[in-house]
Protein backbone atom coordinates (compact mmCIF):
# COMPACT_ATOMS: atom_id res chain seq x y z
CA UNK A 1 0.00 0.00 0.00
CA UNK A 2 2.81 2.40 0.83
CA UNK A 3 4.02 2.60 -2.77
CA UNK A 4 0.62 3.74 -4.06
CA UNK A 5 -0.01 7.44 -3.55
CA UNK A 6 -3.41 7.78 -5.20
CA UNK A 7 -5.92 5.15 -6.18
CA UNK A 8 -9.22 5.89 -7.91
CA UNK A 9 -11.63 3.07 -8.67
CA UNK A 10 -14.77 3.63 -10.72
CA UNK A 11 -15.15 7.26 -9.67
CA UNK A 12 -18.06 9.23 -11.10
CA UNK A 13 -19.30 12.75 -10.52
CA UNK A 14 -22.16 14.69 -12.06
CA UNK A 15 -23.24 18.29 -11.65
CA UNK A 16 -26.86 19.08 -12.54
CA UNK A 17 -27.22 15.86 -14.54
CA UNK A 18 -24.07 16.64 -16.50
CA UNK A 19 -21.54 13.85 -16.13
CA UNK A 20 -18.18 15.47 -15.40
CA UNK A 21 -16.22 12.38 -14.35
CA UNK A 22 -17.40 9.07 -15.71
CA UNK A 23 -16.29 5.81 -14.07
CA UNK A 24 -12.68 6.86 -13.79
CA UNK A 25 -9.96 4.54 -12.46
CA UNK A 26 -6.24 5.18 -12.21
CA UNK A 27 -3.35 4.66 -9.83
CA UNK A 28 -0.44 6.96 -9.08
CA UNK A 29 2.67 5.31 -7.65
CA UNK A 30 4.70 7.02 -4.93
CA UNK A 31 7.50 9.14 -6.36
CA UNK A 32 5.99 9.43 -9.80
CA UNK A 33 4.70 12.43 -11.71
CA UNK A 34 1.28 11.66 -13.10
CA UNK A 35 -0.40 13.99 -15.58
CA UNK A 36 -4.09 14.57 -16.24
CA UNK A 37 -4.23 15.96 -19.72
CA UNK A 38 -7.25 17.24 -21.51
CA UNK A 39 -9.16 20.23 -22.82
CA UNK A 40 -11.04 22.63 -20.59
CA UNK A 41 -14.08 20.89 -19.21
CA UNK A 42 -12.58 17.41 -19.45
CA UNK A 43 -12.94 16.94 -15.69
CA UNK A 44 -9.34 17.61 -14.62
CA UNK A 45 -10.08 20.13 -11.88
CA UNK A 46 -13.01 18.09 -10.59
CA UNK A 47 -10.68 15.10 -10.20
CA UNK A 48 -8.16 17.14 -8.20
CA UNK A 49 -10.96 18.49 -6.00
CA UNK A 50 -12.16 14.95 -5.35
CA UNK A 51 -8.63 13.80 -4.50
CA UNK A 52 -8.46 16.61 -1.92
CA UNK A 53 -11.84 15.66 -0.45
CA UNK A 54 -13.39 18.95 -1.55
CA UNK A 55 -16.00 17.27 -3.73
CA UNK A 56 -17.54 13.95 -2.71
CA UNK A 57 -17.75 11.43 -5.58
CA UNK A 58 -21.22 10.16 -6.55
CA UNK A 59 -19.79 6.66 -6.98
CA UNK A 60 -16.48 4.86 -6.68
CA UNK A 61 -13.64 4.74 -4.22
CA UNK A 62 -10.75 7.14 -3.66
CA UNK A 63 -7.67 6.37 -1.56
CA UNK A 64 -4.97 8.99 -1.07
CA UNK A 65 -1.75 8.18 0.82
CA UNK A 66 -3.45 5.11 2.20
CA UNK A 67 -6.44 7.04 3.55
CA UNK A 68 -10.01 6.84 2.27
CA UNK A 69 -11.19 10.15 0.82
CA UNK A 70 -13.36 12.09 1.55
CA UNK A 71 -13.85 10.24 4.87
CA UNK A 72 -10.31 10.99 6.10
CA UNK A 73 -9.49 13.79 3.69
CA UNK A 74 -8.47 16.16 6.45
CA UNK A 75 -5.73 13.81 7.60
CA UNK A 76 -4.65 13.14 4.03
CA UNK A 77 -4.43 16.89 3.33
CA UNK A 78 -1.91 17.18 6.15
CA UNK A 79 0.52 15.35 3.86
CA UNK A 80 -0.51 17.05 0.62
CA UNK A 81 0.59 20.37 -0.89
CA UNK A 82 -1.68 22.11 -3.36
CA UNK A 83 -0.96 24.62 -6.13
CA UNK A 84 -4.39 25.80 -7.27
CA UNK A 85 -5.31 26.92 -10.74
CA UNK A 86 -6.25 30.43 -9.58
CA UNK A 87 -4.02 32.58 -7.42
CA UNK A 88 -5.29 32.58 -3.84
CA UNK A 89 -2.32 34.12 -2.07
CA UNK A 90 -2.92 36.83 0.53
CA UNK A 91 -2.16 39.90 -1.54
CA UNK A 92 -2.00 42.40 1.31
CA UNK A 93 0.51 40.22 3.18
CA UNK A 94 4.24 39.91 2.64
CA UNK A 95 5.82 36.76 1.27
CA UNK A 96 6.91 35.75 4.77
CA UNK A 97 3.47 36.45 6.26
CA UNK A 98 1.85 34.28 3.61
CA UNK A 99 4.00 31.35 4.66
CA UNK A 100 3.45 32.04 8.36
CA UNK A 101 -0.33 32.25 8.07
CA UNK A 102 -0.50 29.15 5.89
CA UNK A 103 1.72 27.10 8.20
CA UNK A 104 -0.72 27.79 11.04
CA UNK A 105 -3.48 26.15 9.01
CA UNK A 106 -1.47 22.95 9.42
CA UNK A 107 -1.19 23.44 13.16
CA UNK A 108 2.49 24.40 12.95
CA UNK A 109 3.96 26.59 15.67
CA UNK A 110 5.58 29.91 14.85
CA UNK A 111 9.06 28.51 15.52
CA UNK A 112 8.45 25.49 13.27
CA UNK A 113 7.28 27.76 10.48
CA UNK A 114 10.13 30.21 10.91
CA UNK A 115 12.60 27.36 10.78
CA UNK A 116 11.13 26.24 7.45
CA UNK A 117 10.86 29.66 5.81
CA UNK A 118 14.52 30.23 4.72
CA UNK A 119 14.66 26.89 2.88
CA UNK A 120 11.32 27.55 1.20
CA UNK A 121 12.35 31.05 0.10
CA UNK A 122 15.57 29.69 -1.29
CA UNK A 123 13.71 26.95 -3.12
CA UNK A 124 11.31 29.50 -4.62
CA UNK A 125 14.19 31.91 -5.38
CA UNK A 126 12.43 34.58 -3.36
CA UNK A 127 15.13 35.22 -0.72
CA UNK A 128 15.30 38.90 -1.59
CA UNK A 129 11.50 39.25 -1.57
CA UNK A 130 10.79 37.92 1.93
CA UNK A 131 9.34 41.21 3.14
CA UNK A 132 7.77 42.34 -0.12
CA UNK A 133 4.00 42.43 -0.35
CA UNK A 134 2.53 39.85 -2.70
CA UNK A 135 0.82 42.45 -4.88
CA UNK A 136 4.26 43.80 -5.84
CA UNK A 137 5.43 40.41 -7.19
CA UNK A 138 5.46 39.30 -10.83
CA UNK A 139 3.23 36.46 -12.00
CA UNK A 140 6.13 34.01 -11.98
CA UNK A 141 7.14 35.00 -8.46
CA UNK A 142 3.58 34.63 -7.22
CA UNK A 143 3.41 31.15 -8.66
CA UNK A 144 6.74 30.22 -7.07
CA UNK A 145 5.46 31.54 -3.76
CA UNK A 146 2.33 29.41 -4.19
CA UNK A 147 4.61 26.42 -4.74
CA UNK A 148 6.69 27.30 -1.66
CA UNK A 149 3.47 27.68 0.33
CA UNK A 150 2.37 24.23 -0.82
CA UNK A 151 5.60 22.82 0.66
CA UNK A 152 5.21 24.39 4.12
CA UNK A 153 3.92 21.14 5.62
CA UNK A 154 6.66 19.07 3.93
CA UNK A 155 4.07 17.11 1.92
CA UNK A 156 4.61 13.70 0.34
CA UNK A 157 2.17 14.45 -2.45
CA UNK A 158 1.77 17.60 -4.52
CA UNK A 159 -1.46 18.35 -6.36
CA UNK A 160 -0.84 20.92 -9.08
CA UNK A 161 -3.79 22.30 -11.01
CA UNK A 162 -2.45 23.94 -14.18
CA UNK A 163 0.68 25.18 -12.41
CA UNK A 164 2.07 27.23 -15.30
CA UNK A 165 -1.07 28.54 -16.99
CA UNK A 166 -0.70 32.25 -17.66
CA UNK A 167 3.07 32.38 -17.13
CA UNK A 168 5.62 33.56 -19.67
CA UNK A 169 8.04 30.94 -21.06
CA UNK A 170 10.91 31.92 -18.79
CA UNK A 171 8.79 31.72 -15.65
CA UNK A 172 7.32 28.45 -16.86
CA UNK A 173 10.74 26.86 -17.35
CA UNK A 174 11.77 27.95 -13.86
CA UNK A 175 8.68 26.26 -12.38
CA UNK A 176 9.39 23.08 -14.36
CA UNK A 177 12.95 23.02 -13.11
CA UNK A 178 11.73 23.42 -9.49
CA UNK A 179 9.21 20.62 -9.98
CA UNK A 180 11.86 18.27 -11.34
CA UNK A 181 13.92 19.01 -8.24
CA UNK A 182 10.97 17.99 -6.07
CA UNK A 183 10.58 14.76 -8.03
CA UNK A 184 14.26 14.07 -7.55
CA UNK A 185 13.66 14.44 -3.81
CA UNK A 186 11.08 11.68 -4.00
CA UNK A 187 7.84 13.71 -3.91
CA UNK A 188 4.82 12.40 -5.77
CA UNK A 189 3.15 14.84 -8.14
CA UNK A 190 -0.27 14.79 -9.77
CA UNK A 191 -0.57 17.53 -12.31
CA UNK A 192 -3.34 18.78 -14.55
CA UNK A 193 -2.41 20.68 -17.66
CA UNK A 194 -3.44 21.45 -21.17
CA UNK A 195 0.14 22.09 -22.24
CA UNK A 196 1.48 18.99 -23.91
CA UNK A 197 5.01 20.29 -23.58
CA UNK A 198 4.59 20.49 -19.82
CA UNK A 199 3.23 16.95 -19.71
CA UNK A 200 5.99 15.59 -21.95
CA UNK A 201 8.72 17.21 -19.89
CA UNK A 202 7.50 16.37 -16.42
CA UNK A 203 5.22 13.36 -16.42
CA UNK A 204 6.36 9.79 -15.98
CA UNK A 205 2.88 8.70 -16.91
CA UNK A 206 -0.23 10.49 -17.96
CA UNK A 207 -3.77 9.96 -18.98
CA UNK A 208 -5.62 11.86 -21.64
CA UNK A 209 -9.14 12.78 -20.58
CA UNK A 210 -12.12 13.73 -22.62
CA UNK A 211 -15.64 14.10 -21.31
CA UNK A 212 -14.60 12.76 -17.90
CA UNK A 213 -13.22 9.54 -19.31
CA UNK A 214 -9.71 8.27 -19.93
CA UNK A 215 -9.14 7.90 -23.63
CA UNK A 216 -5.45 6.96 -23.40
CA UNK A 217 -2.99 6.23 -20.66
CA UNK A 218 0.73 5.53 -20.52
CA UNK A 219 4.20 6.99 -20.65
CA UNK A 220 4.32 10.10 -22.85
CA UNK A 221 6.76 8.74 -25.38
CA UNK A 222 5.16 5.33 -25.47
CA UNK A 223 1.79 6.97 -26.09
CA UNK A 224 3.18 9.06 -28.91
CA UNK A 225 4.93 6.07 -30.44
CA UNK A 226 1.89 3.84 -30.12
CA UNK A 227 -0.70 6.36 -31.33
CA UNK A 228 1.32 8.20 -34.00
CA UNK A 229 4.73 6.64 -34.55
CA UNK A 230 5.76 8.74 -37.54
CA UNK A 231 6.81 12.31 -38.34
CA UNK A 232 4.19 15.00 -38.76
CA UNK A 233 3.82 17.63 -41.45
CA UNK A 234 1.81 20.70 -40.55
CA UNK A 235 0.53 22.44 -43.65
CA UNK A 236 -1.03 25.90 -43.47
CA UNK A 237 -2.41 28.19 -46.10
CA UNK A 238 -4.26 26.10 -48.64
CA UNK A 239 -7.76 24.71 -48.91
CA UNK A 240 -7.74 21.81 -46.45
CA UNK A 241 -10.09 19.65 -48.53
CA UNK A 242 -8.07 20.07 -51.69
CA UNK A 243 -4.83 19.38 -49.84
CA UNK A 244 -6.25 16.26 -48.30
CA UNK A 245 -7.10 14.85 -51.71
CA UNK A 246 -3.67 15.70 -53.02
CA UNK A 247 -1.56 14.09 -50.33
CA UNK A 248 -3.89 11.34 -49.17
CA UNK A 249 -2.13 8.52 -51.06
CA UNK A 250 1.18 9.28 -49.34
CA UNK A 251 0.00 9.73 -45.78
CA UNK A 252 -0.86 7.24 -43.08
CA UNK A 253 -3.46 9.59 -41.73
CA UNK A 254 -4.63 13.16 -42.13
CA UNK A 255 -6.35 15.38 -39.58
CA UNK A 256 -7.69 18.85 -40.18
CA UNK A 257 -7.89 21.26 -37.29
CA UNK A 258 -9.03 24.76 -38.16
CA UNK A 259 -6.99 25.85 -41.17
CA UNK A 260 -4.13 23.46 -40.47
CA UNK A 261 -3.71 20.09 -42.11
CA UNK A 262 -1.82 17.56 -40.00
CA UNK A 263 -0.31 14.89 -42.18
CA UNK A 264 1.14 11.78 -40.53
CA UNK A 265 3.54 10.13 -42.95
CA UNK A 266 6.33 7.63 -42.39
CA UNK A 267 7.94 9.00 -45.54
CA UNK A 268 7.32 12.74 -45.35
CA UNK A 269 9.59 13.40 -48.33
CA UNK A 270 6.98 11.93 -50.67
CA UNK A 271 4.37 14.34 -49.36
CA UNK A 272 6.74 17.28 -49.72
CA UNK A 273 7.29 16.37 -53.35
CA UNK A 274 3.56 16.73 -53.97
CA UNK A 275 3.54 20.17 -52.43
CA UNK A 276 6.65 21.44 -54.19
CA UNK A 277 6.15 24.74 -55.97
CA UNK A 278 3.07 25.72 -53.94
CA UNK A 279 4.17 29.17 -52.76
CA UNK A 280 0.88 29.68 -50.90
CA UNK A 281 1.63 26.90 -48.43
CA UNK A 282 3.79 26.79 -45.36
CA UNK A 283 5.00 23.34 -44.43
CA UNK A 284 6.52 22.41 -41.09
CA UNK A 285 7.96 19.00 -40.39
CA UNK A 286 8.34 17.92 -36.76
CA UNK A 287 8.39 14.85 -34.54
CA UNK A 288 4.99 13.78 -33.22
CA UNK A 289 3.85 15.02 -29.82
CA UNK A 290 1.02 14.59 -27.36
CA UNK A 291 -1.10 17.16 -29.13
CA UNK A 292 -1.16 14.78 -32.10
CA UNK A 293 -2.21 11.96 -29.80
CA UNK A 294 -5.03 14.07 -28.48
CA UNK A 295 -6.08 15.17 -31.94
CA UNK A 296 -6.09 11.60 -33.13
CA UNK A 297 -8.11 10.34 -30.18
CA UNK A 298 -10.70 13.09 -30.06
CA UNK A 299 -10.51 14.78 -33.45
CA UNK A 300 -10.07 18.09 -31.65
CA UNK A 301 -7.12 20.09 -30.48
CA UNK A 302 -6.31 20.42 -26.82
CA UNK A 303 -6.98 24.12 -26.37
CA UNK A 304 -10.62 23.81 -27.34
CA UNK B 1 -23.87 11.72 4.63
CA UNK B 2 -21.79 11.60 7.78
CA UNK B 3 -18.53 12.30 5.95
CA UNK B 4 -19.90 15.44 4.37
CA UNK B 5 -21.03 16.73 7.72
CA UNK B 6 -17.60 16.17 9.21
CA UNK B 7 -16.13 18.47 6.57
CA UNK B 8 -18.62 21.21 7.41
CA UNK B 9 -18.08 21.05 11.18
CA UNK B 10 -15.07 22.29 13.14
CA UNK B 11 -12.42 19.56 13.35
CA UNK B 12 -11.48 20.46 16.92
CA UNK B 13 -11.78 23.24 19.48
CA UNK B 14 -8.71 25.24 18.41
CA UNK B 15 -8.31 25.09 14.60
CA UNK B 16 -10.44 28.24 14.21
CA UNK B 17 -7.74 30.29 15.94
CA UNK B 18 -5.55 30.12 12.81
CA UNK B 19 -8.36 31.79 10.82
CA UNK B 20 -8.89 34.40 13.52
CA UNK B 21 -5.17 35.19 13.54
CA UNK B 22 -5.12 35.55 9.75
CA UNK B 23 -7.86 38.17 10.01
CA UNK B 24 -6.19 39.85 12.94
CA UNK B 25 -2.95 40.18 10.95
CA UNK B 26 -4.82 41.74 8.03
CA UNK B 27 -6.71 44.09 10.39
CA UNK B 28 -3.53 45.18 12.20
CA UNK B 29 -2.26 46.66 8.95
CA UNK B 30 -5.23 49.01 8.72
CA UNK B 31 -6.22 49.17 12.39
CA UNK B 32 -6.37 52.92 12.89
CA UNK B 33 -8.55 53.58 9.87
CA UNK B 34 -10.70 50.59 10.79
CA UNK B 35 -11.25 51.75 14.37
CA UNK B 36 -12.08 55.32 13.35
CA UNK B 37 -14.45 54.07 10.66
CA UNK B 38 -16.17 51.76 13.11
CA UNK B 39 -16.51 54.38 15.81
CA UNK B 40 -17.48 57.45 13.87
CA UNK B 41 -20.93 56.37 12.80
CA UNK B 42 -22.41 55.23 16.13
CA UNK B 43 -20.79 58.13 18.01
CA UNK B 44 -22.33 60.63 15.62
CA UNK B 45 -25.71 59.03 16.21
CA UNK B 46 -25.18 58.98 19.95
CA UNK B 47 -24.33 62.67 20.19
CA UNK B 48 -26.62 63.97 17.47
CA UNK B 49 -29.67 62.11 18.74
CA UNK B 50 -28.64 62.25 22.38
CA UNK B 51 -28.16 65.99 22.55
CA UNK B 52 -30.33 67.15 19.67
CA UNK B 53 -33.33 64.95 20.30
CA UNK B 54 -32.61 64.59 24.01
CA UNK B 55 -33.46 68.25 24.67
CA UNK B 56 -36.92 67.74 23.22
CA UNK B 57 -37.80 64.34 24.66
CA UNK B 58 -36.59 64.78 28.20
CA UNK B 59 -35.94 61.78 30.47
CA UNK B 60 -36.82 58.35 29.08
CA UNK B 61 -37.53 55.44 31.44
CA UNK B 62 -36.11 57.52 34.25
CA UNK B 63 -32.78 58.25 32.59
CA UNK B 64 -31.53 61.10 30.40
CA UNK B 65 -32.22 60.31 26.75
CA UNK B 66 -28.51 60.10 25.90
CA UNK B 67 -27.90 57.61 28.72
CA UNK B 68 -30.91 55.63 27.50
CA UNK B 69 -29.61 55.76 23.95
CA UNK B 70 -26.06 54.72 24.89
CA UNK B 71 -27.05 51.07 25.45
CA UNK B 72 -28.96 51.06 22.16
CA UNK B 73 -25.96 52.41 20.30
CA UNK B 74 -23.63 49.84 21.90
CA UNK B 75 -25.97 47.04 20.78
CA UNK B 76 -26.50 48.57 17.35
CA UNK B 77 -22.79 49.03 16.72
CA UNK B 78 -22.11 45.43 17.76
CA UNK B 79 -24.86 44.39 15.35
CA UNK B 80 -23.59 46.40 12.40
CA UNK B 81 -19.90 45.69 12.85
CA UNK B 82 -20.43 41.92 13.18
CA UNK B 83 -22.81 41.95 10.22
CA UNK B 84 -20.63 44.05 7.94
CA UNK B 85 -17.51 42.08 8.81
CA UNK B 86 -19.34 38.95 7.71
CA UNK B 87 -21.32 40.04 4.67
CA UNK B 88 -18.59 42.22 3.19
CA UNK B 89 -15.18 41.18 4.50
CA UNK B 90 -15.73 37.44 5.02
CA UNK B 91 -17.75 37.22 1.82
CA UNK B 92 -14.80 38.79 0.02
CA UNK B 93 -12.44 36.26 1.54
CA UNK B 94 -14.72 33.45 0.40
CA UNK B 95 -15.77 34.83 -2.98
CA UNK B 96 -13.22 37.09 -4.67
CA UNK B 97 -10.00 36.72 -2.65
CA UNK B 98 -10.32 32.91 -2.57
CA UNK B 99 -8.73 32.77 0.90
CA UNK B 100 -11.22 30.13 1.99
CA UNK B 101 -10.35 28.01 -1.01
CA UNK B 102 -6.69 28.09 0.02
CA UNK B 103 -7.60 27.17 3.60
CA UNK B 104 -9.78 24.26 2.46
CA UNK B 105 -6.60 22.68 1.02
CA UNK B 106 -5.07 22.51 4.51
CA UNK B 107 -5.91 20.63 7.69
CA UNK B 108 -8.74 23.03 8.48
CA UNK B 109 -12.34 22.17 7.68
CA UNK B 110 -15.09 24.44 6.44
CA UNK B 111 -16.48 24.43 9.98
CA UNK B 112 -13.14 25.69 11.34
CA UNK B 113 -13.23 28.55 8.83
CA UNK B 114 -16.81 29.51 9.70
CA UNK B 115 -16.07 29.42 13.42
CA UNK B 116 -12.91 31.49 12.96
CA UNK B 117 -14.81 34.07 10.92
CA UNK B 118 -17.60 34.25 13.53
CA UNK B 119 -15.08 34.68 16.33
CA UNK B 120 -13.35 37.42 14.35
CA UNK B 121 -16.62 39.23 13.61
CA UNK B 122 -17.54 38.98 17.32
CA UNK B 123 -14.12 40.46 18.13
CA UNK B 124 -14.82 43.40 15.84
CA UNK B 125 -18.24 43.81 17.46
CA UNK B 126 -16.59 43.78 20.87
CA UNK B 127 -14.14 46.50 19.82
CA UNK B 128 -16.88 48.67 18.36
CA UNK B 129 -19.31 48.21 21.26
CA UNK B 130 -16.64 48.68 23.92
CA UNK B 131 -15.32 51.85 22.31
CA UNK B 132 -18.77 53.47 22.54
CA UNK B 133 -19.12 52.31 26.11
CA UNK B 134 -15.78 53.88 26.96
CA UNK B 135 -16.78 57.21 25.43
CA UNK B 136 -20.19 57.12 27.13
CA UNK B 137 -18.53 56.24 30.44
CA UNK B 138 -15.99 59.05 30.23
CA UNK B 139 -18.88 61.45 29.73
CA UNK B 140 -20.61 59.96 32.74
CA UNK B 141 -23.58 58.31 31.04
CA UNK B 142 -22.93 54.80 32.32
CA UNK B 143 -22.99 53.23 35.76
CA UNK B 144 -19.90 51.46 37.08
CA UNK B 145 -19.03 48.73 37.76
CA UNK B 146 -22.29 47.22 36.48
CA UNK B 147 -21.33 48.36 32.95
CA UNK B 148 -18.74 45.56 32.99
CA UNK B 149 -21.60 43.08 32.68
CA UNK B 150 -22.19 44.56 29.27
CA UNK B 151 -18.88 43.30 27.88
CA UNK B 152 -19.78 39.60 27.50
CA UNK B 153 -23.21 40.64 26.19
CA UNK B 154 -21.55 42.67 23.43
CA UNK B 155 -19.48 39.60 22.45
CA UNK B 156 -22.57 37.39 22.41
CA UNK B 157 -24.44 39.99 20.34
CA UNK B 158 -21.53 39.96 17.90
CA UNK B 159 -21.66 36.17 17.61
CA UNK B 160 -25.43 36.16 17.05
CA UNK B 161 -25.35 38.77 14.29
CA UNK B 162 -22.25 37.29 12.66
CA UNK B 163 -23.95 33.91 12.61
CA UNK B 164 -27.13 35.33 11.07
CA UNK B 165 -25.07 37.24 8.51
CA UNK B 166 -23.20 34.02 7.66
CA UNK B 167 -26.50 32.52 6.48
CA UNK B 168 -27.22 35.60 4.38
CA UNK B 169 -23.70 35.45 2.95
CA UNK B 170 -23.99 31.75 2.17
CA UNK B 171 -27.09 32.44 0.07
CA UNK B 172 -25.98 35.64 -1.68
CA UNK B 173 -24.74 35.28 -5.25
CA UNK B 174 -22.93 38.64 -5.06
CA UNK B 175 -22.43 41.76 -2.95
CA UNK B 176 -25.49 43.38 -4.52
CA UNK B 177 -27.88 41.30 -2.46
CA UNK B 178 -26.65 42.46 0.93
CA UNK B 179 -28.43 45.78 0.67
CA UNK B 180 -31.73 43.93 1.10
CA UNK B 181 -30.59 42.45 4.37
CA UNK B 182 -29.44 45.86 5.57
CA UNK B 183 -32.57 47.80 4.62
CA UNK B 184 -35.21 45.16 5.18
CA UNK B 185 -33.83 43.45 8.28
CA UNK B 186 -31.22 45.50 10.14
CA UNK B 187 -32.71 48.98 9.83
CA UNK B 188 -36.21 47.96 11.02
CA UNK B 189 -34.58 45.96 13.80
CA UNK B 190 -32.85 49.09 15.05
CA UNK B 191 -36.28 50.63 15.76
CA UNK B 192 -38.30 47.54 16.64
CA UNK B 193 -35.56 46.28 18.95
CA UNK B 194 -35.77 49.27 21.29
CA UNK B 195 -32.33 50.67 20.53
CA UNK B 196 -33.40 54.31 19.98
CA UNK B 197 -36.71 54.57 21.83
CA UNK B 198 -38.66 52.39 24.28
CA UNK B 199 -40.57 49.60 22.53
CA UNK B 200 -43.63 50.58 24.57
CA UNK B 201 -44.07 53.51 22.15
CA UNK B 202 -44.93 51.07 19.36
CA UNK B 203 -48.33 49.60 18.46
CA UNK B 204 -48.71 46.30 20.25
CA UNK B 205 -48.39 44.18 17.10
CA UNK B 206 -44.93 45.65 16.50
CA UNK B 207 -44.07 45.17 20.14
CA UNK B 208 -44.87 41.47 19.80
CA UNK B 209 -42.61 41.14 16.77
CA UNK B 210 -39.90 43.21 18.39
CA UNK B 211 -39.67 40.94 21.41
CA UNK B 212 -38.29 38.11 19.30
CA UNK B 213 -35.58 40.10 17.56
CA UNK B 214 -31.98 39.39 18.58
CA UNK B 215 -31.28 43.10 18.96
CA UNK B 216 -34.14 43.41 21.49
CA UNK B 217 -32.60 40.67 23.64
CA UNK B 218 -29.24 42.39 23.44
CA UNK B 219 -30.70 45.81 24.35
CA UNK B 220 -32.69 44.31 27.23
CA UNK B 221 -29.45 42.96 28.67
CA UNK B 222 -27.28 45.99 27.95
CA UNK B 223 -29.55 48.81 29.09
CA UNK B 224 -29.93 47.72 32.74
CA UNK B 225 -26.20 47.00 32.90
CA UNK B 226 -25.22 50.41 31.59
CA UNK B 227 -27.81 52.27 33.67
CA UNK B 228 -26.91 50.32 36.81
CA UNK B 229 -30.34 48.74 37.20
CA UNK B 230 -31.19 45.11 37.93
CA UNK B 231 -31.74 43.09 34.76
CA UNK B 232 -34.96 41.22 34.04
CA UNK B 233 -35.22 37.74 32.49
CA UNK B 234 -31.45 37.69 32.01
CA UNK B 235 -31.36 33.94 31.42
CA UNK B 236 -34.04 34.16 28.75
CA UNK B 237 -32.26 36.90 26.84
CA UNK B 238 -28.89 35.15 27.01
CA UNK B 239 -30.54 31.91 25.92
CA UNK B 240 -32.22 33.63 22.98
CA UNK B 241 -28.92 35.14 21.80
CA UNK B 242 -27.30 31.70 22.09
CA UNK B 243 -30.06 30.22 19.92
CA UNK B 244 -29.51 33.03 17.39
CA UNK B 245 -25.84 32.06 17.37
CA UNK B 246 -26.02 28.28 17.23
CA UNK B 247 -28.88 27.59 14.81
CA UNK B 248 -27.64 29.92 12.05
CA UNK B 249 -24.16 28.47 12.51
CA UNK B 250 -25.38 24.99 11.58
CA UNK B 251 -27.57 26.32 8.80
CA UNK B 252 -24.74 28.37 7.29
CA UNK B 253 -22.38 25.36 7.53
CA UNK B 254 -24.87 23.25 5.57
CA UNK B 255 -25.43 25.98 2.98
CA UNK B 256 -21.75 26.73 2.55
CA UNK B 257 -20.89 23.07 2.19
CA UNK B 258 -23.33 22.87 -0.70
CA UNK B 259 -21.92 26.03 -2.18
CA UNK B 260 -18.18 25.39 -1.80
CA UNK B 261 -17.85 21.62 -1.74
CA UNK B 262 -20.46 20.44 -4.25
Amino acid sequence: MSNIAIDLTGVSKSYDDKVVVDGLSFTVAAGECFGLLGPNGAGKSTITRMVLGMAPPDAGKITVLGMPVPARARLARGRIGVVPQFDNLEHAFTVRENLLVFGRYFGMSRSEIEAAIPTLLEFARLESKADARVNTLSGGMKRRLTLARALINDPQLLVLDEPTTGLDPHARHLIWERLRLLLARGKTIILTTHFMEEAERLCDRLCVLDGGRIIAEGRPHALIEEQIGCPVLEIYGGNPRELRALINPYAERIEVSGETVFCYASDPEQVRVQLRGRADLRVLQRPPNLEDVFLRLTGRDMEN
Amino acid sequence: MVEGWAAAMPANAWNWIAVWRRNYLAWKKIAIAAILGNLADPLIYLFALGFGLGIMVGPVDGASYIAFLAAGMVAASAMTSATFETIYAAFGRMHSQRSWEAILCTQLTLGDIILGELAWAATKAFLAGTAIMVVASILGYTAWPSALYALPVVVLTGFAFASLAMVVMALAPSYDYFIFYQTLVLTPMLFLGGAVFPVSQLPSAFQQVGRFLPLAHSVDLLRPALLGRPGESVGLHIGALCVYTVLPFFLSAALLRRRLMP
